[in-house]
């Protein structure tokens, strides 16, 4: 089994994303470059954080017409596990392969904090490590993370059970329906109708070492488990 | 002297006469304009260098110190860590945000051209009071938007920094930068020209008129016409900046990079001349090779340039293809513009025809300027002030001294920097008093900055020492041996004797307390010139300190959250009557002057000898320094952290206070609280004794919230959670957004 990891000019979190697939899960993975053909070998692939070509412009917009997208779109269409972090998943909105877009922050500022992620759907491949209603600790760090989609599509998301993260307090006695971006209905994180293909803001890498997290605990790291399990059957 | 003026330079008289006389002819417009550059103070140090040779720079970790782009410490099984610190002040006053965005950028230039990868940054910002001016406001959140915009995109966590707020900044607010970077020893690379033949090729961003006479314009004050010299700010591109890291890592992996070196201040001119000086060698420069942003630039823009995102790579002769491949992959565009060559001249060429030829050694050494020094009249005129009258209400001071926006926290500040993004980040900004960062070997790096402009201002000597004192704590207090350091040193104008006096004074004290230490400096910076023609005021004396420290072990991390209920607390070292420079008197009484904290050296080697001692054997549960705001807001801050409080007896703090308020809020130096279970307090206590170290428990930790006893009476009593608001909401309330 082989996990890719795309680097695109201006990716920052590929190398993070590699650390944790071979160190602390001892998986065999590769950096793949953005002009890279021929990726079939591979099992899954990652679409890692950053500043992809800068994001000058809006943030994964020209990701999503970069050489590699085709291939990409091959392996969503041939129902491998298509994962994308943070400018992953805006990438990802961007190329059409998940619903909705991420708009600026609600406060017009970079975030970078950790935020309590609950789980609301269990049952993709990305989660199957995961319980419902599990709250996992995490950090987010963007400027363009507030997750818009319409109403009616909204209720296809809902229909299709497509939220699989969203935003919750950290902290204890905070409030419930806490919103660090702003984004619709607290949404972290969303799947494609078929599920193989997820984003999320929230960074599960910086989030899989006990040692890193002000929360103790590593629950990023069963993101990675989730796909690597599903691979192997 | 004439042409010298026609074309808008600083050189002096004697420096021009000292040129004409190394040449035995007179320069022409472009060699004027190259030195008019390097001989600047920001290029030269010709004001600073005599002074700064009092600092030690020698240490078991050193690998490399000052004088070059960035000192080096060894920390241990072949890793090395690379610092260095840089400025950007004259640039932020009038380009906020591009000013300081260009700050990140030069400075991890320094860090990737000794051949490390930058792995964290560190920023130290000082702006005017936000409680009052407009104006401070928009440069403060400007600035860190420039330093989030920046940072974040080129990838490089921005870990921890300080801020301070003084009316002195108003016009000059102050923007340092510091980056760290790790590689293996193997992998350091000078900035030096060494082999004839050699290929010097230019790489990444096109040349332009951006940052023309940056250097000159940072060495000299800001007057009415600064806002028009908006073009001497550079344009940053943090992507391209990304792309350089990636490929210059990638061509040095091939064997075949021998020099390199980053253009920052004075532009090619500079780096060109270092290169050649260091290598003791000449270069071949061909100007129409170099590919420049705008048509029609003259050879001296094109010298000296301060364009953004540009490399010099010295490449063996004969694998120049072989290297470059690696910049077309990442579509950087590389230029080959000369070659290094027999003679030690720099020889700039055009179309055939040369333009300039300078001996190497004479633009990379400007002559030293001796200034005049003399002690400012007003240090012993404010050392004595009259009695103050005392709070009759301590929890409404407290909660007005955590309100401060140089005490309370600095989220609004952090939360916009990725500090996350290498996964090496162990203490978060906020966390502790120190970052602390992963390293390959399993050891831990600890960095710290601090700096007190006002107590730098009444007494520059002891301000100096207690910025290196206060940043050591720091480093300790997360459980790390200081290891080496990097001084920042801002000033005036060096021209103006008083202002000269206090900069001799700074670095004598920061020089004192690194040599007893033993804490050697690595590298660092002074920027002079930081006043303004609109005031006619110089900043405070502002020196800052980073400190460098490493953990060898896990189970030595140290953090100042209270860990359990019914623990002890203990306070370490004496709480002195020293309230010079304090928030409490410089914010809440409006008062400038009385004693400041003083640095015993001799005490300060004893206790951090304990201290480590201690914590090494386990005995320690939590620890924080003690400083800006005293004891009061450093058992405030101990409570936050926590979800627990403390109950503590004034009576019992080791002390030459009569005065409560002075207890509590004096920022005297030399001072912890610890945290540490019942059966290890007398263990405590006694190596402490046994170190001629002060140190009482004055109370225990509990679950209901700050408690504060002098004299059987309750001073203060107040749930955790009530100052807690008034801490950590302050600075984004100021900037009206919550």
């Amino acid at each position: 089994m082989k996990i890719a990891i795309v680097v695109y000019p201006g990716s920052n979190c590929d190398r993070d994303v590699l650390r944790i697939l071979n160190n602390v899960l001892n998986v065999e993975a590769k950096l793949i470059w953005h002009t890279d053909k021929n990726i079939g070998e591979f099992d899954g692939i990652i679409l890692p954080g950053g500043f992809s070509y800068g994001d000058y412009l809006r943030a994964g917009v020209i990701a999503a017409y970069s050489p590699i997208m085709e291939e990409i779109k091959n392996m969503a269409r041939e129902e491998k596990p298509v994962l994308g972090i943070c400018n992953g998943f805006q990438i990802l909105v961007e190329a059409g392969l998940l619903p909705g877009a991420l708009l600026r922050n609600i406060g017009l500022k970079f975030i970078c904090k950790w935020v309590g992620v609950k789980v609301e759907n269990s049952d993709t491949i990305f989660t199957r490590h995961m319980k419902k209603d599990d709250v996992q600790y995490m950090p987010i760090a963007h400027n363009e993370g507030r997750y818009f989609i319409d109403e009616d599509n909204l209720k296809e998301l809902k229909r299709h059970n497509q939220i699989v993260f969203r935003y919750t307090s950290p902290n204890k006695g905070e409030l419930e329906d806490y919103n660090p971006n702003g984004s619709v209905e607290g949404i972290a994180g969303v799947c494609n109708d078929k599920g193989n293909v997820m984003g999320l803001m929230p960074h599960p890498e910086r989030a899989s070492e006990k040692l890193l997290s002000p929360y103790g605990d590593n629950s990023g790291i069963n993101i990675f488990s989730s796909i690597i399990s599903s691979i192997g059957e | 002297m004439e042409r010298v003026k026609e074309l808008g330079l600083n050189l002096t008289e004697e420096e021009v006469a000292a040129l004409r006389a190394s040449l035995g002819r007179d320069p022409n417009d472009l060699e004027l304009a190259m030195v008019d550059s390097e001989w600047s103070e920001h290029c030269s140090y010709k004001s600073s260098k005599q002074t700064l040779k009092l600092l030690p720079t020698e240490g078991k970790h050193v690998v490399l110190g000052p004088g070059h782009d960035a000192g080096v410490l060894d920390v241990g099984d072949n890793w090395v860590i690379a610092a260095h610190i840089e400025s950007h002040n004259h640039p932020s006053a009038i380009d906020p945000y591009g000013g300081s965005a260009t700050g990140v950028g030069g400075v991890l230039r320094d860090i990737l051209c000794i051949g490390t990868r930058p792995i964290a940054l560190l920023d130290l910002l000082r702006f005017g009071p936000i409680t009052q001016s407009q104006h401070s406001k928009w440069l403060f959140r400007n600035v860190v938007r420039g330093i989030s915009d920046y940072g974040n995109c080129v990838g490089v966590p921005t870990v921890g920094g300080e801020v301070e707020f003084d009316e002195s900044f108003e016009r000059n607010c102050l923007v340092d930068v510091v980056s760290v970077g790790l590689g293996k020893r193997s992998d350091i690379i000078l900035a030096e020209a060494k082999y004839p033949g050699d290929a010097i090729v230019l790489v990444g961003g096109l040349t332009g008129r951006d940052g023309m006479h940056g250097s000159s314009f940072a060495s000299a004050t800001l007057n009415e016409n600064s806002d028009m010299d908006r073009s001497a700010v550079q344009i940053p591109d943090p992507f391209t900046k990304k792309l350089i890291i990636e490929a210059t890592l990638e061509a040095l992996k091939t064997g075949h990079v021998r020099g390199l070196k980053d253009l920052g201040g004075g532009g090619l001119s500079c780096g060109l001349s270092e290169i050649a000086d260091r290598g003791k060698k000449g270069i071949d420069v061909d100007l129409s090779k170099i590919p420049l942003r705008e048509h029609n630039m003259d050879p001296l823009e094109v010298m000296i340039s301060e364009s953004q995102e540009r490399m010099l790579f010295v490449i063996e002769q004969g694998w120049e293809k072989e290297v470059c491949s690696i910049f077309d992959k990442y579509r950087l565009r590389n230029a080959l513009i000369g070659r290094a060559t027999e003679n030690t001249d720099l020889e700039i060429r055009k179309d055939g025809v040369t333009l300039a030829e300078i001996p190497s050694a004479v633009l990379a050494n400007a002559p030293l300027i001796s200034r005049k020094s003399k002690k400012p009249n007003y240090i012993d005129s404010l050392a004595k002030i009259t009695a103050l009258k005392q709070p009759s209400d301590y929890l409404a001071m407290l909660k007005s001294i955590l309100a401060l926006p140089n005490i309370s926290s600095k989220r609004w500040v952090y939360e916009q920097y990725d500090h996350e993004v290498g996964i090496r980040t162990v203490t978060k900004p906020g966390q502790a008093g120190a970052s602390v960062l992963r390293l390959p070997n399993g050891k831990f790096l600890a960095l710290r900055a601090d700096g007190n402009s006002r107590h730098s201002f009444l007494d520059p000597y002891q301000g100096s020492a207690g910025a290196m004192a206060e940043a050591s704590r720091n480093v300790i207090a997360v459980g790390a041996k200081p290891i080496g350091m990097l001084d920042h040193i801002q000033f005036g104008d060096p021209g103006n004797p008083e202002v000269f006096w206090s900069f001799e004074q700074s670095v004598k004290g920061i020089a004192d307390y690194s040599r007893s230490l033993e804490i050697p400096c690595i590298g660092g910076k002074v920027s002079f010139y930081n006043e303004d023609k609109f005031t006619n005021k110089a900043i405070k004396p502002s020196p800052v300190i980073t400190v460098i420290g490493l953990i060898d072990q896990q189970k030595d991390l140290m953090g100042p959250k209270f860990c359990g209920e019914s623990n002890v607390i203990l306070v370490v070292g004496m709480t002195r009557s020293e309230m010079g420079g304090s928030e409490y008197y410089e914010e809440i009484h409006r008062i400038t002057g009385g004693q400041t904290p003083k640095v015993d050296f001799e005490y300060e080697k004893r206790l951090h000898k304990s201290v480590l001692a201690a914590i090494k054997l386990g005995y320690i549960k939590s620890i924080d320094d003690c400083s800006k705001g005293g004891l009061a807001v450093t058992l405030a801050e101990m409570c936050i952290q926590s979800e627990l409080g403390a109950t503590v007896n004034l009576d019992q703090v080791p002390t030459d206070c009569i005065r409560l308020d002075e207890i509590l809020f004096s920022e005297s130096h030399g001072r912890f609280i610890i945290e540490a279970e019942q059966n290890r307090c007398e263990k405590l206590k006694l190596l402490f004794k046994e170190n001629n170290v002060p140190c009482e428990d004055i109370g225990f930790v509990n679950n209901s919230g700050l408690i504060i006893k002098s004299n059987g009476k309750e001073i203060i009593n107040v749930k955790v959670d009530e100052v807690r608001a008034e801490w950590s909401l302050s600075i984004s309330r100021l900037m009206g957004e919550s």
